[in-house]
């Protein structure tokens, strides 16, 4: 843990982050289990403390891109969960006027969120191209990529971070290693522990952290975003954290072995930085606020997104293109 | 004798039946070694035949596309599995600049006899690039064969001729069939590519389809029929190889022709089609072909968008009486 000293101010938003995120999550696993959302939804519950901490660290101006497992990089963002709610309902209110879903939440113009993505691997490109853009314009935002552990196994990776490392750009990909695609366990198909020392190859620098610690989390990345921001190129954090559900919600996860979720409870994000706000003397009644207010807020998102309207079927085809959108759709 | 079975069962017992025949099949892509791959299909698979010939790979598609080109150059039989078919644009080029190529541009020394297996289509609300029908991209490479059954029956023997295939095969499997209940045979059997199947017969118009369309065209042929017109429904099963005696035979029968796949309209395979027939067999014509087929869009997430984007039986009713003039 981290021995820099933080007040209890700074620590409670942590926690706070980390409550809405799994709340919002508990929610949307309702709604889907209800049968109340179409398709598909992957849970982040048990990786709270990666997206709470790097995104203390990602500054406004900064650009980031996220996955399919994406709402805690949404909230964490400071999105408005009703919007990101309705998206996962397929309402017009959400974020993608219901054309997207959960795997693709994004808010390009207010957040800088470039969109989470169903394709593994994708935002390694995108997120160097923003930092490309980002050189090229000479603006002073760093684009964070966001993604998994499985997906450094793409080619893209590599590509990617040999470019971004050719040429300087202001990027930092941050790995969420939970150890798992899917139902493959990372190291049956990567002959090494860690992810991020490939970035040595590069000489590219890079951090491994405790994902299930905010703090460390947030001080890997103040230290990773600097480092681009001062224009010496791309940085890679590898937050090991612990994905509690199956790879989507309602995957039994029979593959994985009892002793991952033993050690994972054993490391709970939330437990563990409440009982470091107890230890500095946070009462339990505050935390008990903190949760509470998140379930008045994450039950409003689910009212939100009940009572909006779904898409009016009309609205299939537009959006395609930005000009000439009529024609293009028709032949 | 039958039994009665999933169209996921029959493509497994498809992989089973080829890979206990011969040792030069495996099996190879995400999560379908220790999972069983996420349909369920190859459940035990590991356990039978140990981890050389059930491979599971890490999230990285053109290197396990690549390879499947290089084992099956070197005289194995690889079947390789996209999750979805969406992701065959992550693998483009081991798929359709090496194994397309590699028997042409090498003189026809090479044979590549890979078999890719592809989960395709719309209606599981999976957005954009997980619901893609992909044909016209397959279809657009000469040298790979692709078919597209819509059977429990069919899955099995034309996966089972695919194995055996030298030519690299795409399969597309539609997701939303896997979980359908069918007769098959019993007893081992084979159905060659490249030969459609009347899944109904009638005089009035021939709908041409593939995949999960022919169910939806045999429910818009009773609701027809309840309404005195008679349609033939004609299964293509195989893209390419295309059967195109069974086309002629039928047209020439009906006069009449819609073609209905779940593709982006425009560019589609359904367009070649139609343009084929227009070429060929204007002659035979009482109407224009029209084709059916989803719209020039990306395929939406929302249910209320969604359902705009691919033929529903009620759709191919109206299509079919637009044609003759009902
Ligand atoms: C190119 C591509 N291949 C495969 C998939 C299917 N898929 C979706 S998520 C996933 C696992 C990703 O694992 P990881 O990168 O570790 O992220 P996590 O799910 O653990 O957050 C797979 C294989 C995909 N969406 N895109
Ligand atoms: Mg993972």
């Amino acid at each position: 843990m981290a021995n820099k000293k933080y007040s209890k101010e700074q620590l409670t938003d942590f926690y706070r982050t980390m409550v809405r995120i799994r709340t919002f999550e508990e929610k949307a696993a309702e709604c889907f289990t209800k049968g109340m959302l179409a398709g598909n939804i992957h849970l982040s519950i048990g990786q709270e403390a990666a997206a709470a901490g790097a995104f203390a660290a990602i500054q406004p101006q900064d650009y980031f891109t996220s996955t399919h497992r994406g709402h805690g990089h949404a909230i964490a963002r400071g999105m408005d969960p009703n919007l990101c709610m309705a998206e996962l309902f397929g309402k017009k209110t959400g974020y993608c006027q219901g054309k997207g879903g959960s795997m693709h939440i994004a808010d390009m113009k207010k957040m800088n969120h470039l969109g989470a993505n169903g394709i593994v691997g994708a935002g390694q490109g995108i997120s160097a191209g923003s930092a490309l853009a980002s050189k090229i314009m000479g603006d002073d935002a760093v684009t964070v990529g966001c993604f998994g552990d499985s997906s450094t196994n793409e080619g893209t990776f590599h590509e990617n971070l040999n470019m971004a490392a050719a040429w300087k750009l202001p990027v930092v990909w941050f790995i969420e290693n939970n150890c798992y695609g899917v139902s493959t366990e990372i190291h049956r198909v990567t002959n090494t522990p860690d992810l991020a020392p490939r970035a040595a190859a590069y000489d590219v620098p890079f951090a491994v952290v405790d994902g299930t610690d905010a703090v460390a989390v947030y001080e890997a990345m103040v230290k990773a975003m600097d480092h681009a921001r001062s224009g010496k190129g791309p940085y890679v954090v590898e937050a090991k954290v612990y994905r509690y559900q199956g790879h989507y919600c309602g995957d039994p996860a029979v593959y994985r072995p009892d002793e991952y979720m033993e050690k994972a409870l054993e490391n709970d994000a939330i437990e563990k930085m409440g009982k470091r706000l107890m230890d500095l003397g946070v009462k339990a009644e505050e935390l008990e606020a903190i949760r509470k207010a998140a379930d008045d807020e994450m039950n409003a998102a689910v009212q939100f997104a009940v009572d909006s309207e779904y898409p009016d079927p009309s609205e299939a085809v537009t959006d395609v293109y930005s000009s000439d959108n009529e024609r293009c759709v028709a032949r | 004798m039958s039994k009665k079975i999933t169209v996921s069962k029959a493509i497994g017992e498809a992989l089973h039946e080829e890979m206990v025949r011969d040792d030069k099949v495996f099996i190879m892509g995400e999560d379908m070694a220790v999972m069983g791959n996420v349909f369920a299909i190859t459940r035990g698979f590991l356990e039978e035949f140990g981890p050389n010939r059930v491979i599971d790979t890490p999230i990285s598609e053109e290197g396990f596309c690549g390879m499947a080109v290089g084992a099956a150059m070197r005289g194995m039989r690889p079947v390789v599995e996209l999750m979805y078919d969406d992701f065959a644009t992550v693998a483009a080029d081991p798929l359709l600049n090496q194994a397309a190529k590699m028997r042409y541009m090498s003189g026809g020394q090479a044979t590549v006899p890979m078999v890719l297996r592809a989960p395709m289509g719309a209606g599981r609300r999976n957005a954009g690039q997980h619901s893609q029908s992909l044909e016209n991209f397959f279809c657009h490479f000469p040298g790979l064969k692709v078919i597209a059954p819509c059977t429990a029956k069919d899955a099995k023997g034309m996966l089972k001729s695919a194995i055996r295939d030298d030519d690299p095969v795409i399969v597309l499997e539609h997701k939303l069939l896997y979980a359908k209940k069918e007769e098959i045979p019993e007893e081992e059997y084979l159905i060659p590519l490249g030969q459609a199947d009347v899944k109904r017969e009638g005089k009035d118009l021939t709908i041409i389809t593939w995949s999960r369309e022919v169910n939806f065209s045999l429910e818009a042929a009773q609701t027809l029929a309840a309404e005195g017109i008679d349609v033939e429904v004609l299964d293509l099963r195989s893209l390419v190889p295309l059967d195109w005696d069974a086309i002629v035979k039928s047209v020439s029968k009906t006069h009449n022709v819609i073609i209905v796949s779940e593709e982006v309209k425009r560019g589609s395979y359904a367009g070649e089609i139609s343009a084929q027939i227009a070429e060929e067999l204007f002659d035979e014509l009482d109407a224009p072909v029209e084709r059916v087929c989803g719209l020039n869009i990306v395929p939406p997430f929302s249910p209320t968008l969604e359902d705009e984007n691919f033929p529903h039986p009620d759709t191919i009713v109206k299509a079919v009486k637009r044609v003759l003039n009902k």
